[in-house]
């Protein structure tokens, strides 16, 4: 790390230090993410506190906001926009992940908006935070050097934590901020040590320059263990079984806003960095990453699924599942470097879609039925149908594809991933396949059971006065629904989007 | 595979009609139940109309052609479209999803089972529609997975939340049986579209397609696909070892419910095995024929050995429904035209007669709110109209001639006799099998005999048991409203304790199946006619007519 600092301030001491070229149109997104977060700072120290909900308008208004330019880029056509001696580049990849990363964040504020206004908790300082670990996920999509990669990592991490404690008179939501903190930059600092191990044997912090290396040199021990250090460091992120246990105590502990963001948009987030890591820096590598990954992703999926089953608290309930669905996200990767590589890496967005839209409504239901209840036990869910329909169908809509039921988003999601991992035709592929296909099955258990709460059991204690959801969080579940029956109807019109062929051609794949 | 493509708008309005129903009553408050289950009717009539408007403009002169045919792009990246079409083997099944559809609505006009909330239950019912008329068209695996899977939720629910007792244990059940079923069937389907795409690199999941360019896979590879594909339509046909959900689905479930479940669902298995499994894969269904009639017979003697252990009206039905699926799949696994039309017939049959002994079943349980045999008696006495309905039903269903029950097994047994079409050419089976199997077919008739008669004999004839007989209601059809004697177990029907004969929401929603159960057994060729050019093209990989 500080060794790549000298390399650079060393090139600009001898003189041929040239001011890089800065597409300001590419730029753009995270300019406006930039402005947004100076923006909330300032009208949270100018306005008083009745008008304090401003800021959460604000905060929405920027995140919309950056979303046009990644439209205009996505509507001027098909070129990537390479900066910084190709360190930081702007390609149909990191379009939509930005995309996505955005409307997650204007949905977490929606999801926000009254549970922190009526909690009392500083407004202001919780969207400026939020803001800025949405502005790392958008840097994270575009970054192809360990450097910038590492940077936007702990930008999109280190709100977190905060966001996470967020609560701070109750004990479970420091224990939830401690806990994530503390294992966090522990994964930080193995990530780091296995990024400067790469950079010591290729003498590069650019990715492309690192798996040219790669591939023209052998495997050799050092490598092995700076690919399984930088996997660790990921792993923890995206809370794959045994770098999970943080997951359901800080899901638990968190705000649920938080949770859902922390379920979602930080698991992601460690999966474009899984992303730039495995297709673009160290394919080559296979051998090493390949069994690695495969692990993980057969321990995850099925862990979490066995897990999940037992709890009876709704959040750590889904805390459980998001694990198990990362498995799922994990299952492409370990088809990464055979001939289905493009199609595991598309599956991977389709994915990650599905599961953004699905989960953030999973948690907007929960959000909106612990208003009423004031409840996190499954139990609470009895008799649903009766005093909230709408919540019902919508929940059963949520809950349905994230087991993989047609017609909403994850059979899609689903039927991808197994695609994808068919394709290649490895002994890996096809095992991963059959562990994926027992636990689709397993997961029913849990989502059944909740279904079964809400439908068929009478309410706790007879009452059945109906529950009124604010028009945010309405709001909240009208995107996020619609999101998840369009993806799982017309897949297509999202695939569209996914096409990824920069990603594929110009990056490693294509090699 | 040459189509007719003209009206082509009609079958995608048809499929999806009453989504827009749903979408209506989603808006109407639930207070307003009698403009729910409006709009509720409104919607499924108007979807019969436009199935009704689908048989007039059928081409019958060309029944063995796809007609009203779409195929536009749904998921490129996975080589899957939108095709849909309408041949003479899915049209008398489309149609009768509608039918049944409405007339079931007509009788959860006053039926809404305990614990009420008419909006979701008739919501549940629409989705329900659109699932199974949208297998029936579907001419791309994909699509058909899709809509298969379709109709499993809105019928867990159905079960779990309408049903009896046990709704809880019996909607997993089925849930879980019918899933892991589409999950092996979906891999099958996968499984096929690599196999193909090996050697064609243009493939797509499309049926036709694939029936024109599977047949060249080895016979082994051929095996195992099927043998996906045979657990996930089996478990819902159901066949023999997997038939273990139906009794307690059946059971459980609601009068409606249970109505649907036997008179479409069923049939989604049985329809895959015609459409996908067979023609797709012909030498795989000429090796598998012989287990696939075995398990049929054993169905059909073990489902009527069932049916006479039963000690509750409605379980026997269900295990009367195992007895008679497996008629129409020992049709199916003669491979030839005729068992393939008897198979067709039968479905459309058992789904006329079953759903309507269901109904009636139903009906019973309302009355007296138990359905234990020895509890009932001497419903001719009480109620001659539904007791005579029982009873017609019940001939309808051993298979009488001149009623539907009968061309469907008859056929189905004398194709039994000489399997692939008397043409010994074919591999792998011997005639003589499928003899033995003729013969125990035939027993199992006279079985269904007896416990059909044996049931009505319990239920219909003698004296009305001492605890209902002084119950009875003045007048026949009378509805009175006794609001004081209903009790907490007594909310299931219209609120009345009383036993009274049929009724009139009863009489409008039943009229058409007797209707149609005489006039299909008078005059089978109506149906035969439609359906043998459709089988005659599907079979026509087994090379005569």
């Amino acid at each position: 790390m500080l060794s790549t600092v000298l390399h650079f301030s060393g090139l600009a001491a001898t003189g041929d230090f040239v001011r890089p070229r800065i597409d300001y149109h590419a730029m753009a997104p995270e300019m406006i993410l930039a402005a947004g977060i100076c923006v909330v700072l300032l009208v949270d120290l100018f306005v008083e506190e009745s008008k304090r909900w401003l800021t959460a308008t604000i905060a929405g208004l920027f995140l919309i906001g950056s979303l046009i330019p990644i439209v205009t880029l996505a509507l001027i056509g098909d070129d990537t926009r390479s900066m910084f001696d190709g360190r930081y580049v702007v390609d149909q990849f990191s379009l939509i992940m930005k995309a996505m990363f955005l409307i997650i964040g204007y949905v977490v504020v929606l999801l926000s908006t009254n549970e922190i206004e009526e909690g009392g908790y500083h407004q202001g300082e919780y969207y400026v935070l939020l803001l800025a670990s949405v502005l790392g996920m958008v840097m994270m999509t575009s970054s192809r050097d360990l450097v910038s990669v590492f940077v936007a990592f702990e930008f999109l991490s280190i709100p977190t934590y905060m966001l996470a404690a967020w609560r701070k008179r109750d004990s479970k939501s420091n224990e939830a901020g401690v806990k994530y903190f503390l294992l966090g930059v522990f994964a930080s600092a193995i990530m780091l040590y296995g990024m400067s191990l790469l950079y010591g044997v290729s003498q590069s912090t650019k990715l492309t320059d690192i798996s040219a290396y790669l591939s023209a040199h052998s495997t050799t021990g050092v490598v092995a263990l700076s690919i399984v250090f930088i996997v660790v460091g990921f792993a923890f992120k995206v809370s794959a079984v045994p770098f999970h246990s943080w997951a359901p105590d800080t899901y638990q502990g968190a705000p649920t806003p938080v949770t859902a963001f922390l379920s979602v948009a930080s698991k992601a987030g460690g999966f474009v960095a899984l992303v730039s890591m495995v297709y673009l820096t160290f394919p080559s590598a296979k051998d090493v990453w390949q069994p690695f990954i495969f692990v993980l992703a057969a321990l995850t999926m099925t862990i979490g699924n066995v897990l999940a089953l037992k709890q009876t608290n709704i959040v750590r309930m889904l805390a459980y599942s998001s694990i198990s669905q990362g498995g799922f996200i994990l299952m492409p990767f370990v088809v990464a470097g055979t001939k289905a590589a493009e199609t595991s890496l598309k599956t991977i967005v389709v994915y990650l879609l599905v599961y953004a839209s699905t989960n953030l409504g999973v948690f907007a239901v929960v959000i909106a039925v612990a208003r009423r209840t004031r409840s996190g036990e499954i139990s609470s869910y009895g008799g649903m149908l009766t005093w909230a329909p709408g919540l019902t169908a919508l929940m059963t809509f949520f809950l349905a594809s994230l087991a993989g039921i047609p017609p909403f988003g994850g059979w899609f999601a689903k039927l991808n991933a197994f695609r994808a991992v068919l394709e290649a035709g490895t002994g890996f592929g096809y095992a991963i396949a059959i562990i994926g296909a027992v636990n689709t099955v397993v997961a029913f258990g849990y989502y059944g059971n909740l279904m079964r709460e809400m439908w068929m059991k009478p309410s706790v204690d007879g009452d059945n006065s109906p529950v009124r959801t604010p028009p945010s969080l309405l709001a909240a579940l009208g995107i996020t629904g619609i999101a998840t029956l369009v993806l799982g109807i017309l897949p297509q019109l999202v695939l569209r989007f996914g096409d990824l062929n920069d990603l594929v051609h110009t990056g490693a794949l294509g090699k | 595979m040459d189509v007719l493509r003209n009206n082509n708008w009609l079958l995608t309005v048809g499929t999806f009609l009453p989504v827009l129903g749903v979408i209506v009553m989603v808006f109407i408050p639930k207070g307003k139940e009698l403009l729910i289950k409006q709009v509720a009717l409104l919607t499924a009539t108007a979807t019969l109309v436009i199935g009704a408007v689908t048989l007039a403009l059928f081409k019958y002169g060309s029944a063995g052609k796809l007609q009203f045919v779409v195929d536009t792009s749904w998921i490129p990246v996975i080589h899957s479209n939108y095709t849909i079409g309408l041949d003479g083997v899915s049209l008398p099944l489309y149609i009768l999803s509608m039918v049944v559809t409405v007339l079931v609505m007509i009788y959860s006009w006053d039926h809404i089972p305990a614990p009420g909330n008419p909006k979701a239950f008739l919501s549940l019912m629409l989705i329900l529609q659109v699932g199974m008329a949208g297998t029936f068209i579907a001419q791309d695996l994909i699509l058909f997975f899709v809509f298969f899977e379709l109709v499993l939720l809105p019928m867990y629910f159905m079960i779990g939340v309408w049903g009896g007792e046990q709704r809880q244990y019996a909607s997993l059940k089925f849930f879980l049986y019918t899933m892991f079923g589409s999950a092996l069937m979906l891999v099958a389907f996968l499984a096929l579209f690599w196999q193909v795409q090996k050697t064609n690199p243009d493939a797509s999941f499309s049926i036709p397609y694939l029936i024109d360019h599977a047949g060249d896979l080895s016979r082994s590879t051929q095996i195992w696909i099927f043998a996906g594909m045979f657990i996930g339509f089996a478990v819902k046909v159901p066949m023999f070892p997997f038939h273990t959900w139906l009794p307690d689905a059946h059971t459980q479930a609601p009068t409606q419910g249970s109505v649907i479940l036997a008179a479409i669902l069923l049939k989604l298995g049985t329809y895959g095995f015609i459409r996908i499994a067979i023609p797709i894969l012909p030498k795989a269904a000429v090796a598998w024929a012989p287990y696939i009639g075995a398990l049929a017979v054993i169905g059909i003697i073990y489902g009527a050995l069932g049916c006479l252990a039963q000690t509750d009206m409605k379980r026997l039905i269900a295990f009367s429904s195992v007895a008679h699926m497996g008629f129409v799949m020992l049709g199916i696994a003669t491979l030839t035209p005729l068992g393939v039309n008897a198979a067709v017939f039968g479905m459309v049959a058992h789904g006329l007669i079953t759903g309507m002994l269901f109904f009636v079943a139903g009906s019973v349980k309302d009355r007296y709110h138990t359905l234990e045999i020895k509890r009932l008696g001497g419903m001719l006495k009480q109620m001659p109209k539904l007791g005579w309905i029982l009873g017609f039903c019940a001939m309808a269903s051993l298979g009488l001639p001149g009623l539907a029950g009968f061309w469907g097994e008859f056929p189905a047994i004398v194709s039994a006799y000489s399997p692939f079409g008397g043409n010994s050419g074919l591999p792998g089976v011997s005639k003589e099998v499928f003899r033995v199997f003729m013969v125990i077919a035939a027993v199992g008739t006279v079985l269904a005999a007896g416990y059909l008669l044996w049931l009505f004999q319990r239920v219909a004839f003698g004296e009305p048991k001492d605890e209902f007989a002084d119950h009875a209601s003045d007048g026949h059809g009378a509805v009175h409203a006794v609001g004081a004697a209903v009790n907490e177990t007594e909310i299931h029907g219209a609120g009345h304790g009383d036993i009274h004969d049929v009724k009139l929401t009863e009489w409008i929603a039943w009229s058409p199946f007797l209707i149609a159960i005489v006039v299909l057994g008078v005059y089978p060729n109506l149906l035969f006619k439609v359906i043998d050019p459709a089988s005659q093209t599907i079979l026509k990989a087994f090379g005569k007519g």
